[in-house]
């Protein structure tokens, strides 16, 4: 009795590892054609962020119009993404890149990343987010905001904040929580919106007034949004979290009619999500006939619902319900991405220094 | 015919040859796939337009900063070790040599938090402990207390499993006699029980260590706001200031940190490691008595009751949630979905099976490898050089532990385009994720099956020589049959390890061929209730398939026990 059921499960484990031995297999051997140097003229590789997504068959009537099928690496995102393409710049991972942001960007460019591409493909519309140097073709954008949760304030009589400023205001002591700059990517653009509105000199002074209103510092957005926020379902004992102007859009009430968070849209940082060639990539051709797909009307009408960030294209049909609960900041704070690349550094030393003594 | 000692002094080369691969081949994956990737990495951040540029060494090191970080990093991983052990040696007494209803169920139930992904554990942790939580009044939201239970909880696990397989099988004759002679039982403990285990202890305490001293996820969502060990401050370098020539120095102290652990633990082993008296199948225990057994009982029952059952239970009761408070198997229904607003690019049923595809193949090269380097290691040279030789195998192959994901996975990066000449992108191809996997599971499986190993006593094996068996008839016979229940273990704890590794995995999963770690910390990452409750119910998910398979691991081997 006994040896039939080791002889079982034995032969049961046996087959669980062939199984997967031959999948592995299978797929590998797929991928190998698919990287191979025949065939290589035929796909076209992007390497992205795990956040990537289109419609189904989006991407095969690509390949129906250009002949190229396209194969998807994720190694990474934010500063990852762009430090590992400078590790590889002499080996790149793929042909095309899609997710650098301009926090990032310009350090890449500067690094020889990209073989310089500005699809001529981009609407009129987009023209204001074309970065200097025009080596990279945007695609899509998004803001960073704090959100505020209104049934917080409606329960206590409060009117929520809106600027900067207010955040700094006694009214609103140790209700706000915002992310590490070190540790994480929207704490990074927050910290740049601040360096924005306040200028390179008076950033500092801003922050020692957030500290000594209370802001607490928490190390990942996940754990700001979902633990220290009150709005996001948790216990949370803060209404103010720093997270994005499309945030609100996920917390839409059953009935659709109303959200209960809102973005203070005088308070955010525009990132902009690029997409290049890759220097050195096998398919220069392909890569730039992606980034041209990228930037297509079909695609950018594409992008709100599957990556959640707005189209760049200004002309592209946006869904219903983003005018009404995730619009667009009027007139965020901006930086100069090169003055960006140059002090980031000093920037996240001088606001820890700053920030958490 | 040659005379029997001139064959001693010169083994036939047969031999020679398989021992050399018995230890060429995990040499050769090990340094294909961990040491040229990393010294690769390491080596960039040291050269400057194409000569050697140290400066960046008296940089780091004139930063008081990097001091506070090597502090804290010991620190953490002394404090995480030594809490660990403390609280999980009575655990593995209770769990392996004690018999009670519901031990079976007990063992796969603290094996869960070991492969639970560290950032949703880091979230529901903190939700019990921060302001407004049913634990906020403990007041260690945000602190180092904090992060060493979750360490705790992490590798309690580790301590009980390591401890207890070799515990299980030790000779009970030995204490009794010393109670017999009229030792207190808490003399018969440290006198004879506890140098019998030293060796299961150390290999446990070096596992625990490593993990401690490189924990990622937990440290960032428990810590205080700005705490830093060498290992999150090599991630924050590389990621966000770019800066490598930092991060490549600070992986260098890591690696010291880390090589000054394996060589402490070695030392402690060898002193320690003798043939030890081992049954040959798991010794049953004798009943749990709660009066005799009080201590072991209450400490063990503390810890699974309220720093293993409760934040697990918390995850189980939130993940069965919705958002307002009612019960839904809702989240449990989405994962058949991409999440909201499209957060994932493949269904989590998908990566589900993403990751039982890869972790079945890791955990078979795990085993291969790591089983072949506990063979090799076991074995006793006469000469000291042979035997200083094997404890460095040893202890080369537990560097993978103590090395930063960071390192490693930008390590394949630049290294693996095309490795050996092969007309395969190794770094895009799939591949490297089951490899990635098994080369942090290799230490799991050879700290697993060596003490075990270690153990058999080396007169069996000349007894067995003298009587006319073939170097293949000694291991068939002496050491496969010891050793084929830890591999049961072995190939639970690999295929474990490799469910949950996300560090590695991360920088090499494609979208299509998402594993269950990477698509839960994607759908943490994004707002929405329908995204936060489908990571929890996915890290249930990824906790019960855990599970299952450690107890199939652990039925496996009992059920072999009866052939022996």
């Amino acid at each position: 009795m006994r040896t039939t059921i080791t002889t079982r499960s034995v032969a049961a484990s046996g087959a669980v590892l062939a199984l997967a031995l031959t999948g592995c297999a299978s797929s590998d051997t797929g991928d190998a054609e698919g990287s191979s140097a025949e065939t290589g003229s035929s796909s076209v590789t992007l390497v992205t962020h795990d956040s990537f997504a289109l419609s189904d068959g989006l991407l095969d009537e690509f390949t129906a119009e250009s002949g190229y099928d396209v194969e998807l690496v994720a190694p990474g995102d934010g500063g990852t993404l762009v430090n590992q393409l400078i590790l590889t710049k002499d080996s790149p991972l793929g042909d095309a890149v899609f997710g650098v942001d301009n926090t990032y960007a310009s350090r890449a460019v500067d690094e020889g990343v990209f073989d310089p591409y500005l699809s001529s493909a981009l609407p009129e519309s987009a023209a204001a987010e074309v970065p200097a140097g025009e080596s990279l073709t945007p695609v899509d954008r998004g803001d960073v905001c704090i959100n505020a949760d209104l049934a917080w304030f409606e329960e206590n009589d409060l009117d929520a904040p809106t600027t900067l400023d207010d955040l700094a205001d006694p009214a609103y002591q140790d209700l706000l929580v915002v992310t590490n700059p070190a540790t994480s990517s929207p704490g990074l653009a927050f910290l740049l919106a601040t360096v924005g509105a306040k200028g390179e000199h008076g950033w500092t002074d801003y922050w020692t007034a957030l500290s000594e209103n209370g802001v607490k510092i928490a190390d990942g957005w996940e754990d700001a949004y979902y633990v220290d926020f009150t709005g996001a379902g948790g216990a949370g004992d803060r209404p103010l979290v720093l997270s994005y102007a499309t945030s609100p859009a996920f917390t839409v009430t059953e009935d659709g009619s109303e959200t209960t968070t809102t973005a203070l849209l005088d308070t955010c940082f525009r990132q902009v999500e690029y997409a290049g060639v890759l220097a050195g990539a096998e398919n220069p051709d392909g890569a730039r006939e992606l980034v041209d797909f990228l930037v297509s009307r079909t695609v950018q009408e594409d992008i709100p619902g599957q990556m959640y960030m707005y189209p760049v294209d200004g002309d592209a049909a946006l869904p219903d319900e983003w005018a009404q609960f995730a619009p667009l900041a009027d007139d965020p704070f901006d930086v100069d991405p090169a003055e960006i690349s140059a002090h980031r550094g000093d920037w996240i030393e001088t606001w820890t220094a700053t920030v958490l003594g | 015919m040659r005379p029997a000692r001139a064959r001693r002094s010169r083994p036939p080369v047969a031999r020679v040859v398989l021992w050399g691969l018995a230890a060429g081949v995990p040499l050769a994956f090990l340094a294909i796939f961990f040491a040229w990737p990393v010294l690769a990495l390491v080596g960039r951040g040291f050269v400057t337009d194409g000569s050697l540029d140290l400066s960046g060494v008296a940089e780091v090191f004139g930063e008081s900063r990097t001091w506070r970080l090597l502090g804290i990093t010991l620190g953490q991983a002394v404090a995480g070790t030594v809490a660990s052990l403390v609280l999980g040696v009575p655990g593995a007494y209770v769990l392996y040599r004690c018999q009670f209803r519901g031990r079976t169920f007990l063992r796969g139930l603290v094996t869960v938090p070991f492969v639970l992904p560290t950032v949703v554990v880091g979230v529901a942790f903190r939700a019990l402990l921060a302001p407004g939580g049913p634990l906020a009044f403990l007041g260690i939201d945000q602190t180092f207390t904090a992060i060493v239970l979750a360490l705790v909880f992490f590798n309690y696990a580790v301590v009980v499993r390591t401890v207890g397989g070799l515990w299980e099988r030790l000779d009970p004759r030995a204490e009794q006699a010393a109670r017999a002679l009229g030792a207190s039982p808490a003399r018969a403990f440290r006198t004879v029980t506890l140098p019998a285990l030293t060796p299961a202890i150390t290999s446990a305490a070096s596992l625990v260590f490593l993990y401690c001293a490189t924990a990622f996820g937990t440290v960032l969502v428990l810590g205080p706001p700005g705490y830093g060990t060498i290992e999150t401050e090599i991630y924050v370098q590389t990621t966000q200031f770019l800066d490598l020539r930092s991060a490549a120095v600070l992986s260098v102290v890591q690696l010291v940190v880390v090589a000054g652990a394996l060589v402490t633990a070695d030392r402690t082993r060898a002193r320690r490691e003798n043939a030890l008296g081992l049954l040959p199948e798991a010794h049953g225990g004798r009943r749990l008595s709660l009066r005799a057994d009080a201590v072991p009982t209450a400490v063990t029952a503390a810890v699974v009751i309220l720093l293993l059952a409760l934040p697990v239970a918390t995850l189980v009761t939130r993940s069965l949630h919705a958002a307002d408070g009612t019960w839904t198997l809702d989240n449990y229904r989405n994962l058949a979905t991409t999440g909201g607003p499209n957060a994932l690019s493949v269904t989590v049923w998908e990566a589900a099976g993403n990751s039982l595809r890869a972790a079945a193949l890791a955990a078979l090269i795990a085993v291969v490898v790591g089983g072949l380097v506990a063979l090799v290691v076991s074995r006793r040279p006469r000469a000291r050089v042979g035997r200083r030789a094997l404890r460095a195998l040893d202890s080369v192959f537990m560097l993978p532990l103590g090395v930063s994901a960071v390192t490693v996975g930008f390590g394949f990066l630049i290294t693996l385009d095309r490795p050996l000449g092969l007309d395969v992108d190794l770094r895009t191809s799939g591949l490297l994720v089951p490899i990635a996997q098994a080369v942090v599971a290799i230490p799991l499986v050879v700290r697993v099956v060596l003490p075990v190993l270690r153990a058999i006593d080396p007169r069996l094996r000349e007894a067995a020589a003298t009587l006319g068996a073939g170097p293949g008839r000694v291991l068939a016979t002496v050491d496969l049959p010891v050793v084929l229940r830890p591999v049961g273990l072995a190939v639970g704890f690999a295929f474990a390890t490799s469910l949950g590794e996300f560090g590695a995995t991360s920088f090499l999963a494609r979208p299509d061929t998402a594993t269950l770690p990477v698509v839960i910390f994607r759908l943490i990452g994004k707002p929405g209730a329908e995204n936060y409750g489908m990571a929890l119910a996915a890290s249930v998910v990824l906790a019960l398939v855990t599970a299952t398979v450690m107890l199939l691991a652990e039925r496996l081997r009992g059920e072999s026990a009866g052939e022996l």
